[in-house]
């Protein structure tokens, strides 16, 4: 049943730079695929909102964290290699 | 920019770091609204550098302050700066805030990234606070992170960017491998070179197993700095920069004054004694009276109310004053009367740039005016001969530009060189004053020489004089030559004695013959006397003689002129004569 669970994403980009273009595509197109209507995704610009990536301690961009199921998990980058992702989440199997 | 800001910007270019010599280099500090580049090898002294800075920033140039740390946790780092006395916990208040940007061990990534997120979290944190100080601590751990070397570099020229928008004075650490020259070369490090406007170079090696640290800036832009490599150490007030040279002044003044070197024939063979604030080195092989030389200079300081300083790097301070004592010179009563500090080295590890400073301050502290260092060759072995030679060259400087009369002993080596003149630090040239010390093995005895080998500006005695330690104290003894040697200890004392009696037997023979002529000139006197008398007779006589025959000569006529009146007829006689 928890293999079911909806995932929550909050995705920290820079404005719209490439590197935020670029992560929320490659994001998108995971969960097109792996999660189908298995995900929610919360975009914060941290240039919007400076105060809440210092509280949360964004300092490089993009920075993916995975705010459930738990634990709670960060990646940085522009999260072009979905392998990474599908290991991080736990989703390993998915893949092969 | 409030013009305030602007004002002050206009003055005041540089942003002091506090650190102690650093901002003597150069020239004020850090360029004030550009970024420097801090690089060096792991245990260099980095972090406290840039740390430093912003304390120093917080807490007296109303510079607020904004740590990043990349490497280790803000919590760590307050930890370890504790014992600095930087108050630290009390400026995280308000003055100075810790960003703990470390990467966590199970950072994943995926794909490229940039820093973004830091500054823009940052920019509402300077806000706040009006930061006008950042450090981003150890920037190569983010670097790394980043894929490609163009990645590199664009992150590091947001950086800057950033930086320069907000005018802000940054701090940029990065670690550069152990062979710092060739690392700092490779990317990024020469890019963030060209790319800031003033670059430090931390260096931290161990030469002759004696630990080094080094510092040097290698570029500053639209200011002139020292380029020199200066050693610094980390003290426990932080960082201390010991490179001296400063820059454009020099408080050297000429003083004509004289102070006594405790040894009243000595100061008669300087002209008067060494001049005030004049370094003055005293060469010689051990057990030559170099340190009886050194007592003698402190204790006429001390007779002159003067604060004076002994370092003794041989001996412990009891046995320095009861070593003095045996030859006269009494500190003793000095040390308890808190004119004279005797600091002794032994107590104190570390290489030459340590002792160095830790003279300085202890000078600082008894404000002293005359300092003896004995021996000053002691730094050689705890540095390589290139560094101890700096030391030694920036004490003298040192006490010049503080006027202080300083007196160095220096041990030359009996076996090494036997050439009078080598002195293992190569300070000769650099003292005004210097006295060699030797010994003169002759007839069974070894004695002490004294010989002036040159005073800057005072007329100063060619001669060697021997030096005679004895419980009344310090005097110097001229020597004979005889044969063209040069007789001392007993065999000048023999000399001395003969010389006496010889002038002795002399003094009597001048007596005698005075008192002969004496005699010899009373009895001529006589004779003249007598002579005198004589002459007085003789013409006493030779009046009376003539008188005796005039007055008969007028008697005989006076006869004749009344026998002939009484005959009467005579007179006839003598007219009839004439008739016929």
């Amino acid at each position: 049943m928890s293999r079911r669970a909806a995932f929550k994403f909050i995705l920290f980009v820079a404005g719209d730079t490439e590197n935020s273009a670029l992560a929320l595509g490659n994001l998108s197109a995971f969960c097109r695929t792996h999660l189908p209507n298995r995900h929610e995704i919360e975009v914060v610009d941290v240039i919007r909102q400076p105060k809440r990536a210092m509280k949360d301690g964004i300092f490089m961009t993009p920075t993916l964290v995975k705010a459930g199921p738990s634990p709670v998990r960060r990646i940085i980058g522009t999260l072009s290699e979905p392998h990474i992702l599908l290991q991080v989440l736990g989703l390993g199997d998915l893949a092969a | 920019m409030s013009s305030a800001r602007t004002r002050r910007a206009g003055v005041q270019i540089k942003a002091p770091t506090g650190i102690i010599g650093f901002d003597e280099i150069t020239g004020g500090g850090l360029p004030r609204g550009r970024t420097t580049l801090l690089a060096g090898g792991p245990g260099s002294g980095k972090t406290i550098f840039a740390l430093q800075f912003l304390v120093h920033g917080a807490r007296y140039c109303k510079e607020p302050g904004i740590f990043v740390a990349f490497e280790e946790t803000p919590k760590r780092i307050v930890t370890n700066f504790e014992t600095f006395g930087w108050k630290l916990a009390a400026l995280q208040k308000q003055k100075l805030f810790f960003l703990d940007a470390h990467p966590t061990p199970d950072l994943i990534q995926s794909g490229t990234f940039d820093l973004s997120g830091m500054l823009a979290a940052m920019g509402a944190k300077i806000k706040e606070m009006g930061t006008r100080r950042i450090v981003f601590d150890a920037m190569d751990i983010v670097l790394t992170l980043l894929p490609d070397q163009a990645a590199k570099r664009r992150e590091i020229y947001r950086l800057h960017e950033w930086l320069l928008a907000r005018d802000l004075t940054g701090v940029i650490t990065a670690k550069a491998g152990g062979d710092q020259e060739s690392s700092l070369d490779q990317q990024p490090f020469g890019f963030m070179q060209f790319m800031v406007d003033c670059a430090v170079i931390l260096n931290h090696s161990v030469v002759q197993g004696v630990s080094q640290r080094n510092l040097r800036v290698q570029k500053y832009r639209g200011s002139s700095f020292d380029e020199h490599e200066s050693p610094f150490l980390i003290g426990k007030n932080g960082f201390e920069v010991a490179g001296a040279r400063t820059l454009g002044h020099s408080h050297t003044q000429v003083i004509h004054e004289r102070v006594s070197s405790g040894v009243e024939r000595l100061d008669t063979m300087l002209g008067g004694g060494y001049y005030r604030g004049a370094s003055v080195l005293i060469t010689g092989f051990p057990g030559t009276a170099k340190t009886t030389l050194s007592g003698a200079f402190a204790e006429a300081a001390c007779l002159r109310g003067e604060p004076t300083m002994f370092v003794s790097f041989d001996s412990d301070f009891s046995e320095v004053i009861r070593n003095l004592a045996s030859v006269g010179i009494l500190l003793d009563r000095f040390v308890k009367s808190g004119l004279l500090r005797i600091v002794s080295v032994r107590t104190i590890t570390g290489n030459a740039e340590t002792y160095l400073l830790r003279i300085k301050t202890f000078a600082k502290e008894h404000v002293a005016r005359c300092v003896a260092i004995d021996p000053v060759s002691t730094m050689s072995s705890s540095a390589s001969e290139v560094v101890a030679h700096s030391v030694v060259e920036r004490l003298i400087d040192w006490s010049k530009s503080e006027g202080i009369t300083m007196l160095c002993t220096s041990l030359v080596d009996e076996m090494a060189s036997r050439t009078v003149g080598m002195s293992s630090l190569q300070i000769s040239t650099l003292a005004d004053t210097w006295i060699h010390l030797n010994y003169l093995a002759q007839a069974g005895e070894r004695n002490r020489g004294l010989s002036i080998i040159k005073s800057r500006g005072t007329a100063h005695s060619n001669q060697v004089r021997e030096l005679i330690l004895s419980d009344a104290g310090v005097t110097l003894a001229d020597i004979y030559t005889a044969g063209g040697e040069v007789l001392m200890g007993t065999l000048r004392w023999e000399k001395e004695s003969a010389e006496r009696a010889a002038n002795e037997v002399a003094e009597v023979a001048g007596k005698l013959k005075h008192v002969r002529l004496d005699a010899e000139e009373a009895e001529l006197e006589m004779k003249v006397k007598a002579l005198q008398t004589e002459l007085v007779a003789k013409q006493t006589e030779k009046e009376l003689l003539t008188r005796t025959s005039e007055s008969r000569e007028r008697e005989l006529s006076r006869g004749r002129t009344r026998l002939r009146e009484l005959r009467g007829a005579d007179a006839d006689l003598s007219r009839r004569k004439r008739v016929s």
